[in-house]
C-alpha cells in the first residue's frame, strides 16, 4: 500500500461505507460490528488487522474464557504463587529467594503444515514467553502427540517436528529434559506439538507486561520484521482444517534460533541493570498483541511510529507489520534516561534495537505511519475486551455407548505363553516402547544443571550449585482416558503429572496446562472441554497445586472428527537438595521391590486395550487425589530419608511397562511374584493379568534397600498407604514366578527398536 | 599465582558457562574472553568451547576463526599456549587450520546426544595427562556436524606421529574416519575433541560421572609446574 490510497483514522471517518474484509481476516459478522460499535467509525484496515489477531480464539480465549475462570475462582490456599494466570507465565516460589516462572504452549497447527518450523518457533515462542518475566530459561519440555505410527504421513510430521525442535532448541542452550510421545489415529490430521519451558530467578527481578510512565520509550528489539506468520493466530490456528481450502503455509513464521540466543543473553543484560518498566514478547500477533497489551495493562496510552519499524521487506504494508508473527522480536518500555545504555546492551550483543514509540498521558493506543494516524483505539478493546461466548455444550449421545463397551470384557491371555506374548507386544508398541530415537536428537546436558532427564519420570534440573536446590517438571496427557471421561480423563492427567514429580523426590507446588480439543462450535467438544476444565480446577483445588496459566488449542479436528479431548497438565516440583532425587533404574541387585498403592480390575482406555485390541470403550481408572497426595508424600520422605533408591510411577502399560524400564534402564532384572490379593478393598484377587496389565491410577514401584525395608513398611502401615513386597531385583531377566520369563535382551530388542523402524 | 584459564564467549556460544564451572572445578580461575576483544586478559590457556557460533549457517567455525579474540588465540597457540577446543571449537580449530582436517554433517543426519565412550589414545598432551594411555572414559556427545574428515594422507600422519588423542568405542557414532573423536597439535598444545568432557566433572549431573575433569586437572598440573 502506497502513502497515497492510506487507510487513515480520518479517511475511515468519512468512509463509513467501505467494503471490509473481516471475514477474510477471521471475524464474524458481529465481531465487526462489534468493532464499528467501540470505534463509533468503521475501523481502518490496520485497526481492522489488530482486532482479527487480537479477538482471534487463539489470543482471545472467547470460546474457552467462561470456563477457564474456575482456575481463578478454586484456587488453593497455597503461599508459593507470586504471579498468577494473566500474564506471560505464572510465577512460584521456590524458596532460598528463588522463584521459577513455567509455562506450556501448543504450536499445533502450524507444525502439521511446516513441521519442522512450526515445531522450531514453538519451542522460541515459549522460551521468549519465560525471558519476558524476567527469567532465565533453564530447561525446556516437549509433550508430542501424532497419528498413527506406520501412517505414512507421519513420517513427514514427526521427523520434521523432532528436527524443528532439536534444530531450534539445541542452538539455544537449553537442554530439553522431558515430554512425551504418543501416537494416536485421533492426530492424523492434527498433531499436538506443545512445548514447556521453565526459568529461574531472583524473586526481586519478576517483569510484567506494561506499560507505564508518559515519556517512557517503546523499544523494539531482535529481528526485522518480515512477511512471515501473517494471521497465524487467526485464520490458521482459530479454524478446522478443511481440504478445500488453500495451503496456509504462508502463515507460518520462520526462526532463526541464533538470533533467539543473542535476544536471551542480551534481555538478560539489560535486566541485570535493571533498564526495563515493562516487557513482552513478540508471538502470535505480533506487534498488535505486543503493542495494545502493553498499553492496556499499563495507564492506556500508547504512541506508536510505525513506519520506524525495520523491516526484511520494505514493500510490506501498515497491516501487515502490525499482524507478522516474525520471530525473535521483543517489545520493552524504557525510561528515557536509560535508552543510552540499552541501545549499549543491544550492540554488544549485534541485536537490532529501534525506539518505535512512546508511553502517553492519554489512554488511547495511537499508531502513526509516515505521519498519518492510521490507528486511534482503546487498547483494552483490543487485548482485554475482546469477545466472550457462552458457547453450547451437550453431553455427547455417543458417551453412554462407549461408556457401556466395557474393555474388562475384552479376552484375556489364556496361558502364560501367551501373557509372556503380549508382554513383549506391549513393551515394544510404538507408545510404550523407548523414545531414545527421538530425545537422542535433543541436548540433555547443555547449561551443566541436568540431574534428570527423559526416560526419567520427571525431568530436574540443579538451580543452586551452593544449595543443590532444583526444580523438577512432568507433563502427562491421556487422550484416551478423556474421551472415555474428559472430567476424569483431566484429573488422571493431573494425577500422573504429580506422580511423576513427587517419584522422582520433588514436591509438586504448581502446574501449567495445554487444553487440546477440537472446534468450539461442536457442543459435544464444547462438553469435553467444560468437563475437562471443571476436572482439572476441582483436581488442583484437591491436591493444593495452583493452576498459574497455560494455553488453549481448539480447532483441532479436520471435517467433523475431533482429536480426543487432550489436556496435558504440566507439573512443577521443587527438591531442596537435589543430591536426593530417585532415579528410575533399577541398578542394584538385592533391592527389593515394593508395589505402592492398590490394584483393580482397570483396562478402559488402557495400553493393553488398545495394543491388544485396538479397544476404547469403558470407563477410564479412577481417581482418588488424597490417595495421590498421600502416594507423593510417602515418595518424598523415602526419598528424602534415603529409604528408597529407585521409583518408577505406574500409569499406561502398567506394572510390566515400568518393571521393564527400570530394569532397562539400570541393566539388571527383576524377579516378580504375583500377590495374593491387589486391593485392600479385595475387589481384585492375584491374578497375573491384572497384576501386570491393569492401570489403576495412584500407584508406584520402589526399590528398597533390605536394611530400610523395616522402616520404609512402618512408615507406609502408620500413614495407611498400601505397599506390597512383589520381588527382588536380580538376574537378567524379568521373571513372574510361575508365568514366564523374559532375558533383558529380547525386551530390550522389543522395546528399542519399534521407533527407529518406524521412522526411518 | 592462580592459574588463569580462559573461556570464549562467542555470539552462539553453549558451553561456555559449564566450561568456566569446569576450570573452577578443577581449581583453576575462570576468565570470561570475548570474541570481539583482542585481549586474552594474560590467561595462561584457552577453551573454546561448544556451542553454535555466528548460528552456525555458513559452515560451523567458519565465521568465528575470523574473529578479534582468536587472533591473539592463534598467535599464542602457536607460541605453545594450550588451547582446547571442544565440539564448535574443535571445528573452530580446524576452520584456523591450528589442527588439521574438517567437520561434515554427521552420517546419519540427525543431531545425536549420547554419552559415549571414548579411548584416550594420546596422554601426552597438555590437556590428557592425568589420564592413561588407552584408558576408556564416558562424556556426552551432541552434534550434528561431528564427521571427522581428512585426507588418507593426513590421517596416516596423525596415527604415525599419535596425533590421534581420543578415538570412539562401542559404535562410531557418526562416521567419523577412522573412529576419531579428537586430535592434537604436534606440540600437543592444542586439542580438540568432539565430544564435550566439560559436561562430566560433577558426580551428580549429567551422566553422573566425572570422566570428563581429568581435562582440566591436566591442564591445570601442567601450567603449575611450568
Amino acid at each position: 500500500m502506497t502513502i497515497k490510497n492510506l487507510d487513515t483514522v480520518k479517511h475511515a471517518a468519512g468512509t463509513p461505507d467501505v467494503d471490509q474484509p473481516w471475514k477474510e481476516l477471521g471475524l464474524k459478522e458481529d465481531e465487526y460490528l462489534r468493532i464499528r460499535e467501540i470505534l463509533e467509525r468503521r475501523p481502518t484496515g490496520a485497526e481492522l488487522a489488530m482486532y482479527s489477531v487480537m479477538w482471534s480464539e487463539h489470543c482471545s480465549y472467547k470460546s474457552s474464557k467462561v470456563h477457564l475462570k474456575q482456575f481463578g475462582d478454586k484456587v488453593p490456599a497455597n503461599d508459593a504463587m507470586l504471579v498468577g494466570i494473566g500474564e506471560n507465565a505464572g510465577v512460584v516460589d521456590v524458596g532460598q529467594g528463588y522463584a521459577v516462572t513455567f509455562k506450556v504452549e501448543s504450536h499445533n497447527h502450524p507444525s502439521y503444515i511446516e513441521p519442522y518450523q512450526g515445531a522450531a518457533t514453538g519451542v522460541g515462542g515459549i522460551v521468549r514467553d519465560i525471558l519476558a518475566m524476567g527469567a532465565r530459561p533453564v530447561a525446556v519440555v516437549d509433550p508430542l502427540r501424532f497419528g498413527a505410527a506406520d501412517h505414512p504421513d507421519t513420517r513427514r510430521v514427526l521427523p520434521g517436528v523432532v528436527a524443528g525442535i532439536g534444530g531450534y532448541g539445541n542452538c539455544l542452550g537449553l537442554p530439553n529434559i522431558g515430554g512425551e510421545v504418543v501416537f494416536d489415529p485421533c492426530y492424523q490430521g492434527n498433531p499436538l506439538v506443545n512445548a514447556g519451558c521453565i526459568g529461574v530467578m531472583k524473586h526481586e527481578d519478576i517483569h510484567l507486561a506494561q506499560a507505564s510512565g508518559p515519556g517512557n520509550k517503546v523499544i523494539l528489539y531482535g529481528a526485522r520484521t518480515g512477511g512471515d506468520g501473517i494471521g497465524g493466530v487467526s485464520v490458521l490456528a482459530s479454524e478446522t482444517f478443511d481440504d478445500a481450502k488453500p495451503t496456509k503455509r504462508p502463515a507460518v513464521q520462520v526462526g532463526d534460533p541464533f538470533q533467539e540466543k543473542l535476544l536471551i543473553e542480551c534481555t538478560l543484560e539489560i535486566f541485570a541493570e535493571k533498564l526495563v518498566a515493562g516487557i513482552q514478547d513478540l508471538g502470535g500477533a505480533g506487534l498488535s498483541c505486543a503493542t495494545s497489551e502493553l498499553a492496556s495493562a499499563g495507564s492506556g496510552g500508547m504512541r506508536v511510529e510505525l513506519d520506524t519499524v525495520p523491516l526484511r521487506d520494505s514493500s510490506l504494508s501498515p497491516e501487515e507489520i502490525l499482524m507478522s508473527e516474525s520471530q525473535e522480536r521483543m517489545c520493552a518500555v524504557v525510561e528515557p534516561d536509560k535508552v543510552d545504555r540499552f541501545m549499549e546492551i543491544c550492540e554488544k550483543w549485534d541485536v537490532i534495537a529501534t525506539v518505535i514509540g512512546e508511553v502517553t498521558e492519554g489512554t488511547r493506543l495511537e499508531i502513526f505511519w509516515h505521519g498519518e494516524q492510521i490507528v486511534d483505539v482503546p487498547p483494552r478493546s483490543v487485548a482485554h475486551d475482546g469477545p466472550v461466548y457462552h458457547r453450547p455444550y451437550a453431553r455427547p449421545d455417543w458417551q453412554d455407548a462407549l461408556q457401556a463397551d466395557d474393555a474388562n470384557k475384552l479376552a484375556r491371555p489364556a496361558s502364560p505363553a501367551e501373557l509372556r506374548e503380549q508382554v513383549l507386544r506391549l513393551v515394544g508398541s510404538p507408545n510404550q516402547a523407548s523414545k531414545a530415537w527421538i530425545t537422542d536428537q535433543y541436548d540433555r546436558f547443555v547449561q551443566g544443571n541436568t540431574v534428570l532427564a527423559q526416560p526419567e519420570d520427571a525431568g530436574m534440573v540443579r538451580i543452586d550449585e551452593s544449595t543443590n536446590l532444583g526444580v523438577a517438571m512432568a507433563t502427562d496427557g491421556n487422550g484416551r482416558f478423556a474421551k472415555l471421561d474428559p472430567y476424569t480423563g483431566a484429573q488422571l492427567a493431573l494425577a500422573e503429572a504429580y506422580r511423576n514429580v513427587a517419584a522422582s523426590g520433588a514436591k509438586p507446588l504448581a502446574i501449567s496446562d495445554c487444553l487440546n480439543f477440537g472446534s468450539p462450535e461442536d457442543p459435544a467438544v464444547m462438553w469435553q472441554f467444560a468437563e475437562a476444565t471443571r476436572g482439572l480446577a476441582d483436581g488442583c483445588l484437591q491436591l493444593g497445586t495452583p493452576v498459574t496459566g497455560g494455553n488453549v488449542s481448539l480447532y483441532n479436528q479436520t471435517g467433523e472428527t475431533a482429536i480426543h479431548p487432550t489436556p496435558v497438565v504440566a507439573v512443577l516440583g521443587v527438591i531442596d537438595d537435589v543430591t536426593r532425587r530417585t532415579p528410575i533404574a533399577f541398578a542394584e541387585e538385592g533391592r527389593l521391590l515394593y508395589l505402592l498403592g492398590e490394584t483393580r480390575e482397570e483396562f478402559g482406555g488402557s495400553a493393553w486395550s488398545q495394543v491388544i485390541h485396538d479397544h476404547l470403550g469403558g470407563l477410564p481408572p479412577a481417581v482418588d487425589l488424597d490417595r495421590e497426595k498421600l502416594l507423593g508424600e510417602i515418595l518424598i520422605s523415602g526419598s528424602r530419608d534415603g529409604m528408597i533408591d529407585a521409583a518408577h510411577d505406574l500409569s499406561d502399560g502398567g506394572l510390566i511397562q515400568a518393571v521393564t524400564e527400570s530394569c532397562l534402564r539400570g541393566g539388571k532384572g527383576a524377579r516378580l511374584v504375583v500377590p495374593d490379593t491387589l486391593s485392600i478393598s479385595g475387589s481384585a484377587t492375584g491374578d497375573a493379568f491384572t497384576f501386570l496389565f491393569s492401570e489403576s491410577a495412584g500407584r508406584a514401584v520402589v526399590a528398597v534397600p533390605r536394611s530400610e525395608e523395616l522402616r520404609f513398611t512402618d512408615m507406609c502401615g502408620a500413614r495407611g498407604l498400601p505397599a506390597t513386597r512383589i520381588g527382588v531385583v536380580d538376574g537378567e531377566e524379568i521373571e513372574v514366578q510361575g508365568e514366564f520369563s523374559i532375558p533383558l535382551s529380547e525386551l530390550r530388542a522389543a522395546h528399542e527398536g519399534t521407533i527407529e523402524a518406524l521412522l526411518v | 599465582m592462580t592459574t588463569r584459564i580462559g573461556v570464549v564467549t562467542f555470539p552462539g556460544t553453549l558451553d561456555d558457562r559449564d566450561s568456566l564451572r569446569a576450570v573452577r572445578i578443577a581449581g583453576a580461575e575462570p576468565v570470561s574472553l570475548w570474541h570481539r576483544d583482542k585481549d586474552i586478559k594474560q590467561v595462561d590457556a584457552v577453551v573454546l568451547a561448544g556451542g553454535f557460533s555466528y548460528g552456525d549457517y555458513l559452515r560451523a567455525g567458519a565465521i568465528s576463526r575470523f574473529s578479534p579474540v582468536m587472533e591473539t588465540v592463534i598467535e599464542q597457540a602457536k607460541g605453545g599456549m594450550p588451547v582446547l577446543g571442544i565440539c564448535n571449537g574443535f571445528q573452530i580449530l580446524t576452520e584456523t587450520h591450528l589442527l588439521p582436517g574438517a567437520m561434515l554433517r554427521n552420517n546419519h543426519l540427525h543431531f545425536i546426544c549420547r554419552d559415549q565412550k571414548l579411548r584416550v589414545e594420546n596422554a601426552g598432551t597438555a590437556w590428557t595427562a592425568d589420564y592413561d594411555a588407552g584408558q576408556e572414559i564416558s562424556v556426552p556427545l551432541k552434534n550434528i556436524d561431528g564427521r571427522y574428515v581428512a585426507a588418507e594422507s593426513v590421517l596416516d600422519e596423525l596415527e604415525a606421529e599419535g596425533r590421534v588423542a581420543f578415538r570412539y568405542l562401542d559404535g562410531n557414532p557418526n562416521g567419523s574416519l577412522r573412529d576419531i573423536a579428537g586430535i592434537t597439535n604436534a606440540a600437543g598444545n592444542v586439542v580438540g575433541l568432539m565430544p564435550h568432557p566439560e559436561h562430566a566433572v560433577e558426580p551428580l549431573i549429567g551422566t553422573g560421572r566425572t570422566d570428563g575433569l581429568g581435562f582440566f586437572t591436566s591442564i591445570l598440573k601442567k601450567l603449575v609446574s611450568a
